[in-house]
């Protein structure tokens, strides 16, 4: 797969973005010239650079992401132990997203140019314009800080409970699901709008059945198919956005550790993050090609 | 009425009236695009003449006027520090708009290009595309947030690293706009009848890419400011004491609870701009049907 | 006569556009028989579809008003029929065909799935039994290796096999009347003859009354047995199919007539009328049909012509054609 060696090139490549001698950026400023030579040689800077890439995607292939400086640990294993975070939120976002974002967007379509597809669409429109930070926030100060309702902050592990998980998972989710539900819900429309106009749709009315069954089977079903190919750009969204929001909410996740590891120049932490990021999207994607051939037909069989 | 020709040839005047001036009429009668246009020309007005409307210094601290809430002094209260946030929001427009204006341009022009090149050389085009799926593996924020976070924080790298993460997102809409527009009648009858291909691309393939993409370019000028703000609000953006919307909203965040307004005003300054910009690109979008016309 | 089964009463379409309401089809009146073969013709954008939609109600409800006229079927008036009276008409009593039988088609649904879904929501069958009724129904509209096919998608099927798909589905359920708008127009010449064939068989055999739309006066002649001609949204002329043809009165049923071509002659369509069919936006003052027509009057032009009886079962929308022949006859 050509494109998974790309993105190990382009995460090796980051480094070399650093401005100056990156082991001394690493090292700190003040730190002494032994100091930034022992960086230099742990990080193998002191190869030249095609060796350097040499080693880095000869690693790749053993399954060595490299190792955190700050963490005392592989990267391997500092995603693994901050994945159930960034999943759980990931996963319930989602959950939360796809039904609603589905139900308002095929509602629109359905009652287009009445007050109904306006006030759906606008609340779609309001989704995909408020920083979902911003939101967040302000969800902290309404639903824990005045109404105490859930945690502000912090993360209950599913292993100790699901109430204290969801507690502590649901306003994030929540949050993180609004940017996700205005997006679906817009591209739902449109995609439900051009099924709707299609002339099966008329047989299925045609043979009596009732406008539940015609838009909730004959549409939906075929909706579904443009729709399906929106869930990489969702997941995508939802997990650039848990970067921020596990921020705000102070979650352990993956989003979290890559901002620390940036403030604190661990760019090997970064760069390892960042493609093991990448290749999760490339299954992803690979995924969504599949599930799209499964759902439609017409491709599936030629 | 005896006149049989009159319905008629009213249609046939209205069919042939010129296309530029009827998108022109039916963008002003556009309900989204009117809103749309008049609050973000109304936020650019303002941070452009930010200093002549407000005198003070946006950085300005005066201590002991810390945490007054909005009042007809300080319309928008004071933050931690004393500094008027009313000031810090129409200085924020600047940083946030020209990060956005920038992100818009630069991405815009680089896909036209890469979107061209890889349509019109089939030996460039699976480069081309591998690398911009390569790119397009990363989330944006987080693609945004690695360079950024290498370049050091600066206002250009932002721009910088913004402009690499919606690069192939554009690449692919101006490649397929390309494509299609490469097999119409009119570009085939420009190619039989021997104009040369940087003619041909100059002439018809690169205008009629352009409407798709400007539609585009409106929702990535949104996303940019958006993804501009929460960088920022992250400490890999704008860096204090510059002031930009995200980074207000992360200072005022720790204050939230006695001072809601210093991190509520830049949040609905952040929020109208997105959502103005995203009217308009859907107004865009209703009025230039980004799926293509046949050319004339 | 006795009362028709379906009888459409001066009805009136309109649809939205951007500049408000245009009229799509005015004052259309028909009626189909028990039992009796209706054909309505006329050049495409004349309404016939309009006015089959309108039938069973299957406009585009927001974008979509009925000013006046009313749809009699039995007891019940369809333009003011409860969604649940409609629902249990359509695709029971009155089924429908369409132009293409490429898009009619769900394309994510197998065929067996789309035609057990009318004989569940009518009949209440399901499962094995339902099975064996699609598979029976397939074979009734002949298709090979009824089966396997049942479990094949419809882009697996050619526009021929799709039609019998859709015609199969259609007469699921014995209905009373079967609308067929335009069943051919988008198939091979062949396949045209084998699915005409098809539903004058299936017509006889199950005994329902057939409302067939065509642009093709040639196949209206040979199947239906009485003729309605529609031009810009009117219809301009009814008659049994000999009486139109032995005496036309319309000049656009004239026209019309002179475009079919000989049964025997290979050659394409003699004459064509000159002109092109306006649109429901157009505003042409008295008879629609006046740009176009070889004998326009002055008088033609001063207010809509009504449609008048000229006997033997005919009317017209043409007080000056009906006038010479009336002096002639009379
Ligand atoms: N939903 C609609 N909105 C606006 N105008 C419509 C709509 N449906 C039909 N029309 C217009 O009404 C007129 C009659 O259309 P109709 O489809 O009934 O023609 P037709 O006789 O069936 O022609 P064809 O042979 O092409 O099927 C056309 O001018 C058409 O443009
Ligand atoms: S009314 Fe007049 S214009 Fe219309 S068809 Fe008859 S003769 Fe022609
Ligand atoms: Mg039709």
């Amino acid at each position: 797969m050509p494109v998974i060696l790309i993105i190990s090139i382009l995460a090796f490549l980051l480094l070399s973005l650093l401005p100056g001698d990156p082991a001394m950026i690493i090292a700190g400023e003040q730190a002494s010239p032994a100091a930034i030579e022992q960086v230099r040689r742990q990080l193998g800077l002191d190869r030249s650079f095609l060796e350097q890439l040499g080693i880095w995607l000869f690693n790749l292939a053993r399954g060595n992401f490299g190792s955190s400086l700050i963490l005392n640990q592989s990267v391997l294993s500092a995603v693994g132990e901050r994945l159930p975070v960034t999943l759980s939120l990931a996963a319930l976002s989602i959950g939360f997203t796809i039904p609603v974002g589905v139900f308002l967007g095929s509602l629109a379509a359905y009652y287009r140019r009445t007050w109904i597809d306006s006030a759906v669409m606008t609340v779609a429109l309001l989704g995909v314009s408020i920083p979902a930070f911003w939101i967040a926030i302000l969800g902290v100060i309404l639903f824990s800080v005045q109404l105490g309702w859930v945690p502000s902050s912090g993360f209950a592990p599913i292993s100790q409970g699901l109430g204290g998980w969801f507690a502590s998972m649901a306003l994030p989710a929540l949050t993180l699901s609004l940017f996700q539900i205005g997006f679906l819900a817009r591209m739902t429309r449109s995609a439900m709008l051009d099924v709707l106009s299609q002339d099966y749709i008329r047989t299925a009315r045609a043979k009596g059945l009732s406008e539940w069954r015609t838009v909730g089977k004959h549409a939906l079903r075929n909706a579904l198919i443009l729709i399906i190919t929106a869930t990489g750009i969702l997941l995508s969204a939802a997990i650039g956005g848990s970067v921020i929001i596990e921020q705000v909410f102070a979650l352990p996740g993956i989003g979290r550790m890559v901002v620390q590891a940036i403030m604190a120049r661990d760019y090997p932490l970064v760069q390892g993050t960042m493609l093991i990021l990448g290749f999760t999207f490339v299954m992803i994607n690979l995924i969504v090609d599949i599930l799209y051939t499964l759902a439609d037909p017409r491709v599936r069989h030629d | 009425m005896t006149d049989v020709g009159i319905g008629t040839r009213a249609t046939a005047a209205a069919i042939a009236a010129p296309r530029g001036y009827g998108t022109l009429r039916r963008l002003l009668r556009h309900r989204s695009f009117l809103i749309g246009f008049t609050i973000i020309a109304l936020l650019a007005i303002l941070a452009v003449l930010a200093p002549l409307i407000t005198p003070i210094d946006p950085s300005a601290m005066r201590v002991r006027l810390r945490f007054r809430p909005p009042q007809a002094a300080f319309w928008f209260g004071t933050d931690q520090f004393g500094r008027d946030v009313f000031t810090r929001v129409l200085y924020g427009a600047r940083i946030s708009l020209f990060v956005g204006f920038a992100v818009c341009v630069v991405s815009g022009l680089c896909s036209a290009v890469l979107g061209v090149i890889a349509a019109q050389l089939r030996r460039l085009d699976s480069a081309i595309m591998r690398l911009m799926d390569a790119l397009m593996s990363f989330p944006a924020i987080l693609l945004a947030l690695g360079i950024a976070a290498a370049l050091g924080p600066r206002v250009s790298s932002v721009i910088i690293a913004l402009t690499v993460a919606y690069i192939p997102a554009g690449v692919r809409i101006v490649r397929a706009a390309a494509l299609t527009v490469r097999e119409m009648d009119f570009v085939q009858a420009a190619q039989v009848s021997g104009a040369s291909s940087l003619r041909i691309v100059l002439r018809h393939i690169l205008p009629n890419c352009l409407s798709p993409l400007l539609v585009h370019l409106t929702f990535i000028f949104a996303y940019a400011m958006l993804a501009e703000a929460a960088l920022s609000f992250l400490g890999v953006g704008i860096q204090p004491p510059i002031a930009s919307w995200g980074n207000i909203i992360a200072e005022g965040r720790d204050y939230a609870t006695q001072a809601w307004w210093v991190m509520l005003f830049p949040g609905i300054a952040i929020s109208l701009a997105a959502l103005s910009l995203n009217l308009l690109g859907d107004a865009l979008g209703d009025m230039l049907d980004p799926r293509l016309k046949g050319g004339e | 006569m006795a009362a028709p089964l379906l009888s459409i009463r001066n009805l009136t379409v309109q649809f939205r556009v951007d500049t408000g309401w245009v009229t799509a089809i005015d004052d259309v009146s028909l009626d189909v028989g028990a039992g009796d073969c209706v054909g309505v013709v006329g050049e495409s954008g004349s309404g016939k579809s309009v006015t089959a939609l309108s039938v069973l109600q299957l406009h585009d409800r927001v974008s979509t008003r009925m000013p006046s006229g009313s749809i009699l079927y039995q007891d019940d008036d369809l333009l003011r029929a409860k969604g649940s009276t409609m629902r249990r008409i359509r695709g029971s009593e009155i089924a429908m065909i369409f132009q293409d039988p490429m898009s009619s088609l769900n394309p994510v649904l197998t065929i067996a799935d789309q035609i057990s879904e009318t004989l569940r929501q009518h009949q209440g069958l399901t499962g094995a039994a339902a099975r064996r009724r699609v598979v029976e129904l397939l074979g009734l509209v002949r298709i090979p290796d009824a089966a396997r096919r049942a479990d094949d998608y419809p882009h697996r099927l050619s526009g021929g096999m799709r039609q019998r798909v859709m015609i199969a589905m259609a007469i699921a359920c014995k209905p009373r009347l079967l609308i067929a708008d335009e069943p051919t127009t988008a198939l091979d010449v062949t396949i045209q003859a084998q699915i005409l064939e098809l539903l004058r068989d299936l017509r006889r055999e199950l005994g329902m009354s057939v409302m067939l739309i065509s642009h093709d006066l040639g196949v209206i002649a040979e199947f239906a047995q009485r003729v309605v001609v529609m031009y810009a949204g009117r219809v301009v002329e009814a008659a049994p199919v000999t009486q139109l043809f032995r005496r036309p009165v319309h000049p656009y049923t004239m026209g019309l007539i002179a475009a079919v071509p000989a049964l025997d002659s290979e050659a394409p369509r003699l004459t064509t009328i000159a002109g092109r069919i306006p649109g429901p936006q157009e505003i042409i003052p008295g008879c629609r049909f006046s740009p176009r027509c070889a004998l326009v009057q002055p008088s033609c032009l001063d207010e809509p012509p009504s449609m008048q009886t000229v006997g033997d079962g005919q009317s017209a929308r043409c007080p000056p054609r009906i006038q010479v022949l009336g002096v002639r006859h009379g």
